[in-house]
C-alpha cells in the first residue's frame, strides 16, 4: 500500500488535468453552481469573445440572493428583476438548467445542490459564492470562485489551482444537550480567529463530527470561509451515503451499491498527515452568541462582552472599540442582557428542515415576544413544502413568527428583508459584518433554537432554560 | 486584462484588520450586471452619511489622498464574501495595487485576475507605510518585475507571489485563452472519466 493520504489529497489528484512544473495545477471541475448576483458579467465576458459554456450538463442555476419572500409575482425593485431576467436569458441563451424563482426545485444555492443529490462527494465543486465550502460535509471539495473564475469555468470546465495546505480541525468529545453544530463553529472560530484557516482547506474530524446529522454536518463547513478556509470538509461515512440514497441527481440502484463503495473509499487514510492540526473539546463547548462584527468576536450565552483592554495589540484594541460602538454595546455586559427587535431564522447555514424542526419544538407553544419582529425564510421551495407537511409553518405562524418563501433574504439583505438602522437581530446566518443585514443593522450569530429562545424571551437567553427536547 | 509591471503612487493608508468585502462594496449595489462604475460605491458605508454627505471622519475623503492609487491595509484584507464587485471597485475608484500584511484567499485570486496587484509585506513593513502616509502625501513605487517596494524615502521591502500570477500580472494574460491551449487534454480528461 502506498503513502496514506487525506480525502484531500485523493479528490485532488483524481482532477488534475495538467501539471507542470511551476506553474498551479488545472484541475477539473464536476459541479458548477450559478446565482443571479456573481454570474451576468461571467455569461457577458463569454459572448464577447464568441466563447460558449463547455458543460451546461455539469452546470446549474438557480436565483436565490434577489429574490422576494413574499410577493413573488410582483418584483418591484426593478434593478433585482433586471439581474434575475439576465440570468434567465443567459441560461436559455448558454442551455444552462435553471430553478428560477418560480421552480419548484428553487432555493439557496447551497441549500439545494445537497437536496437534489447534485453534491456528491469525491466531487470538485465550485460556485460564485463564498460558502460554496457548505458542500464539502458530503466529503466534495467544494469552494468560493469570483466572477473572472465562474466565466473560466464556464468555458473550460477546469480552474488553475494551487495545491492548499491542509489544516485538521478536530473536535474531540460530544455536544452537550442544546449543543449545537452552529454553536460548535462559532466557538472553533471564536478559539482560533478569522483568518487560521486561509490559505488551508479543512477536514473536520472526530467524534463529535461523527455523530453529527448531514445538516450539521453543512452548517459546520458553510463557515470554514468564516475561518478563512475556502474550503471545508468532512470524510463521508455511512451518514452520508444514507442521506444521498434516493435523492433525484445521485446514483441509482446498483449504480448507488457502487457509488457508495467508492465514495467511503475516498476518506481520509489511517496514518495520513495534515500540514497543521488544532482541536478543541466539544464537551466545553456552550451555545454561542456573537456580540461584535466578525464572526470570531463570540462568547458563551453565559459570558460577559469583552472590553478593549482585553485586546494584546493597539489594532486588535481599536477593532474591539469600533465593534462596541458600531454594535451599541458596553464591555463587561452580560451577554443575556442584550434585548433584541429581530429574529432571522434562515440562510445556508440554517435554513433546512431539521433546523426549522429544532426551533419549532422551542416555539411551540409559546408566543414572540411583542417587541421581536420574527421571520422564518425557508432554505428552499422544497424545504418550505416538507415543513408545511408537518406542520411546522403552522407552529411558527401561531406563535407570531412570518413565515416566508425561500431564499437568502435577511443574511444579506439585497431584497426587502432589511434590518433597519440601530436595531438588533439575533440571525442564524454566517456573517455579523457591519451593514451586512441593512445599513447600520446588528446583527448577532447563532443556532436556530437560541435564535427561536431569544424571539420569545425579547433577549439572549441559555436556550437550555427553556427546556430543550433530548431528540 | 492591463498589464502591470511597474506602479508608482501615492499611498493610502486605512490602518484597519479584517476589511471584509461587505465593507468595500456594500450588497446593495451587486445588483447591476456590467463590470464598470462600481467605484462610487467603493467603502459606501463608511465614506457617506445616510443622506449621501460625504463623512469627515473617514480618511479617504481627505482631500490629501484624492489621487491615491495603492491602498495599504492591515491583515486579512479582503475577506467574507467572494463578490469580484470589490476588486472592480477598487480599481474603479482608481487603485492599481493593494498592500496588506494578509489577504483572504479568494479575495487575492480576484485582484489578480483582474490586473491589480496585491502586495503582501511584512506587519513591520506595513504599518511603517501606514505611518509614514498618515502623516502626509507620501509616493512609492512597486515593481513587479523585480518583486520589490520602494519609497520616495529610504523606504525599501521585497516581497513575493506566486510565478504563475506574476505571469498573468506582467503579461495581462487572457486565462481562458491560456487554458482553451490545453483543450485536447480536458477532452482526454473527459473520455478517460467515462470509461
Ligand atoms: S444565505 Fe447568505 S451566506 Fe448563504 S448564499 Fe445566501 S447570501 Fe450567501
Amino acid at each position: 500500500m502506498g503513502k496514506p493520504k487525506t480525502i484531500i489529497e485523493k479528490i485532488w489528484e483524481k482532477h488534475i488535468v495538467h501539471q507542470e512544473e511551476g506553474k498551479p495545477d488545472l484541475l477539473y471541475i464536476d459541479l458548477h453552481l450559478v446565482h443571479e448576483v456573481t454570474s451576468p458579467q461571467a455569461f457577458e465576458g463569454l459572448r464577447m469573445k464568441g466563447r460558449t459554456v463547455r458543460r451546461p450538463d455539469r452546470t446549474f442555476a438557480t436565483m436565490d440572493h434577489n429574490v422576494p419572500t413574499i410577493h413573488r409575482n410582483v418584483i418591484k425593485d426593478q434593478v433585482s428583476k433586471t439581474q434575475m431576467d439576465t440570468l434567465k436569458n443567459n441560461c436559455e441563451e448558454f442551455n444552462v438548467p435553471l430553478a428560477d424563482i418560480h421552480h419548484p426545485d428553487q432555493g439557496i444555492v447551497h441549500v439545494i445542490g445537497p437536496e437534489l443529490g447534485l453534491t456528491q462527494p469525491g466531487k470538485t465543486i465550485v460556485c460564485g459564492d463564498s460558502h460554496t465550502s457548505t458542500h464539502g460535509a458530503f466529503g466534495a471539495l467544494a469552494f468560493g470562485i469570483g466572477t473572472s473564475e465562474v466565466e473560466h469555468v464556464l468555458a473550460t470546465q477546469t480552474l488553475w489551482q494551487a495545491k492548499p495546505k491542509t489544516l485538521n480541525v478536530k473536535v474531540n468529545g460530544e455536544l452537550g444537550t442544546g449543543v449545537t453544530a452552529k454553536d460548535l463553529i462559532l466557538a472553533i472560530i471564536g478559539k482560533y480567529g478569522v483568518r487560521f484557516g486561509t490559505g488551508y482547506v479543512i477536514e473536520y474530524t472526530g467524534e463529535a463530527i461523527r455523530s453529527l446529522s448531514m445538516e450539521g454536518r453543512m452548517t459546520i463547513c458553510n463557515m470554514s470561509i468564516e475561518a478563512g478556509a475556502r474550503a471545508g470538509l468532512i470524510s463521508p461515512d455511512d451518514t452520508t451515503v444514507e442521506f444521498l440514497r434516493g435523492k433525484r441527481h445521485a446514483p441509482q440502484g446498483e449504480a448507488f451499491v457502487t457509488a457508495a463503495t467508492e465514495w467511503k473509499s475516498l476518506a481520509t487514510d489511517e496514518g495520513a498527515t495534515y500540514d497543521a492540526i488544532v482541536e478543541i473539546n466539544a464537551d466545553e463547548v456552550e451555545p454561542q452568541v456573537t456580540w461584535g462584527t466578525n464572526p470570531s468576536m463570540c462568547i458563551p450565552i453565559s459570558a460577559s462582552i469583552p472590553s478593549p483592554e482585553d485586546a494584546k495589540t493597539a489594532n486588535g484594541k481599536d477593532e474591539i472599540k469600533r465593534a462596541l460602538e458600531y454594535m451599541g454595546l458596553e464591555a463587561n455586559q452580560p451577554i443575556s442582557t442584550v434585548s433584541i427587535e429581530h429574529v432571522f431564522i434562515g440562510s445556508c447555514t440554517n435554513s433546512r428542515l431539521s433546523d426549522l424542526r429544532r426551533a419549532s419544538e422551542i416555539i411551540k407553544g409559546r408566543k414572540v415576544n411583542p417587541a421581536v419582529t420574527a421571520i422564518v425564510v425557508p432554505g428552499s421551495h422544497s424545504v418550505k413544502a416538507a415543513a408545511e407537511k408537518e406542520g411546522i409553518d403552522v407552529i411558527f405562524k401561531q406563535a407570531g413568527f412570518e413565515w416566508r418563501e425561500a431564499g437568502c433574504s435577511m443574511c444579506l439583505a439585497m431584497n426587502d428583508d432589511v434590518v433597519p438602522p440601530g436595531e438588533r437581530c439575533a440571525s442564524t446566518s454566517n456573517r455579523n459584518f457591519e451593514g451586512r443585514q441593512g445599513t447600520g443593522a446588528r446583527t448577532h450569530l447563532v443556532s436556530p433554537e437560541m435564535a427561536a429562545a431569544a424571539a420569545i424571551e425579547g433577549h439572549f437567553v441559555d436556550v437550555r432554560k427553556l427546556g430543550v427536547p433530548t431528540t | 486584462m492591463e498589464p502591470i509591471r511597474k506602479h508608482s503612487g501615492l499611498v493610502y493608508p486605512l490602518n484597519r484588520d479584517n476589511i471584509d468585502t461587505d465593507q468595500i462594496i456594500p450588497k446593495q449595489f451587486l445588483k447591476r450586471i456590467s463590470r464598470q462604475g462600481f467605484g462610487q460605491f467603493l467603502f459606501f458605508n463608511w465614506r457617506f452619511e445616510s443622506d449621501g454627505t460625504p463623512r469627515e471622519d473617514f480618511s479617504l475623503n481627505d482631500p490629501t489622498y484624492k489621487e491615491a492609487s495603492i491602498l495599504v491595509s492591515g491583515e486579512n484584507f479582503g475577506c467574507g464574501s467572494s463578490r469580484e464587485h470589490a476588486p472592480w471597485a477598487l480599481q474603479d475608484y482608481g487603485f492599481k495595487v493593494i498592500i496588506a500584511s494578509s489577504f483572504a484567499d479568494i479575495f487575492y485570486n480576484n485582484c489578480t485576475k483582474n490586473g491589480i496587484l496585491p502586495v503582501k509585506l511584512t506587519d513591520e513593513e506595513t504599518q511603517m507605510l501606514i505611518d509614514r502616509s498618515e502623516s502626509g502625501p507620501y509616493t512609492i513605487t512597486v515593481d513587479l518585475e523585480n518583486k520589490c517596494v520602494y519609497g520616495s524615502d529610504d523606504f525599501k521591502a521585497t516581497f513575493d507571489l506566486p510565478d504563475y500570477q506574476r505571469e498573468m500580472l506582467l503579461n495581462g494574460w487572457d486565462e481562458i485563452a491560456v487554458t482553451l491551449t490545453h483543450d485536447e487534454k480536458i477532452e482526454q480528461f473527459e473520455l478517460q472519466r467515462q470509461t
